[in-house]
């Protein structure tokens, strides 16, 4: 009995461990913080494995950018001026949602061309089709 | 008449886009560094197992540098050796070492094994500069021109080719590589 508990005890405490990893970084002061990090890690590129983000990679440099973002957080600096930093080191490659500029146009613009091109397919497609079903119908009642 | 071409010009347009696709795969996870044409980030780091001994990145300037990020737990960076060997053998110009992420004696076993090559050995410890640097693979090499500006960025190991091609011809010397 008295190993049992001690087994169970130590079991709790083993789990309490993993978590206290899991949650680098140190607590947060308010919960507007806290989602202002998880934000900014979600939003920035990992530029070691490059399909993930800051938040869910487990490489070394990934770890060290969090740590990087929580102090410059704690220092009072905004998400403008982090995700600068982050620019400035590895490019703008880093961030999922890429600026609007020169090199970057094509991205922005080519999707909406792409859907204002469908809907002008469609839109003929419906036409024609309408007014070979009006001219059928003529004919059918004629 | 339009219609029937359609689908083959759509056919060939895709084709285009997958081979040019194919054609920069190799290439697509080597990220430009925002950091060539710039001033290289300053630093103060002590020397690799002197601690006592610091170098600004100021010290550095007056001639051009080639600054390596290496560490011990690096792969590539055994292969990249003999080839830094001979460009330091071949004196044009300085190699600077960065030791980044490393322990002090796990580097200096590395250069025991390996052999030094470079005129001096700075200790990143943290990987702090490293980061100022955008270094997120090893090694990657930077070339410094004598007022400090990055004029240069290998990511990866150096080649011949790339010393050959990219590093000699921006520091005014030539063919000192060839073979």
């Amino acid at each position: 009995m008295q190993n049992k508990i001690r087994i169970y005890a130590a079991l709790v405490w083993l789990l309490l461990a993993v978590q206290a990893v899991a949650q680098e970084p140190p607590a947060f002061d308010t919960p507007e913080q806290e989602e202002r990090y998880k934000n900014l890690t979600t939003e920035l590129r990992c530029a070691v494995c490059q399909n993930q983000n800051l938040a869910d990679s487990d490489a070394p440099l990934a770890l060290d950018l969090r740590q990087e973002i929580y102090d410059m957080m704690q220092a009072g600096q905004s998400d403008d001026q982090i995700k600068t930093f982050m620019v400035e080191r590895y490019g703008d490659f880093v961030l999922y949602r890429p600026p609007l500029q020169g090199n970057t146009l094509a991205l922005w613009i080519i999707p909406g061309v792409l859907l204002a091109g469908g809907a002008v397919v469609v839109f003929f497609t419906v036409r024609n089709r309408n007014r070979k079903l009006a001219a059928q119908h003529k004919e059918g009642s004629s | 008449m339009i219609g029937r071409l359609l689908p083959i010009i759509i056919f060939v347009l895709l084709g285009i886009l997958l081979a040019a696709g194919l054609k920069i795969a190799d290439q697509k996870s080597d990220l430009p560094s925002p950091l060539v044409g710039r001033q290289m980030p300053a630093f103060s780091l002590p020397l690799l197992g002197q601690e006592d001994v610091i170098v600004n990145s100021d010290d550095l300037l007056g001639e051009p540098i080639l600054i390596n990020f290496w560490a011990s737990w690096c792969v590539t960076c055994r292969v990249e050796h003999p080839v830094i060997e001979e460009l330091a053998a071949s004196g044009a110009l300085k190699i600077i070492g960065l030791n980044f992420r490393d322990e002090t004696e796990d580097a200096q076993a590395w250069l025991r094994q390996f052999g030094n090559p470079y005129t001096m050995i700075i200790q990143d410890y943290s990987g702090r500069t490293s980061i100022d640097f955008g270094v997120y693979a090893a090694p990657e090499s930077f070339l410094v021109d004598e007022k400090g500006t990055i004029v240069y960025k290998q990511l990866g190991a150096l080649t011949p080719e790339a010393i050959e091609q990219e590093i000699l011809p921006r520091i005014g010397k030539q063919g000192s590589m060839a073979r």
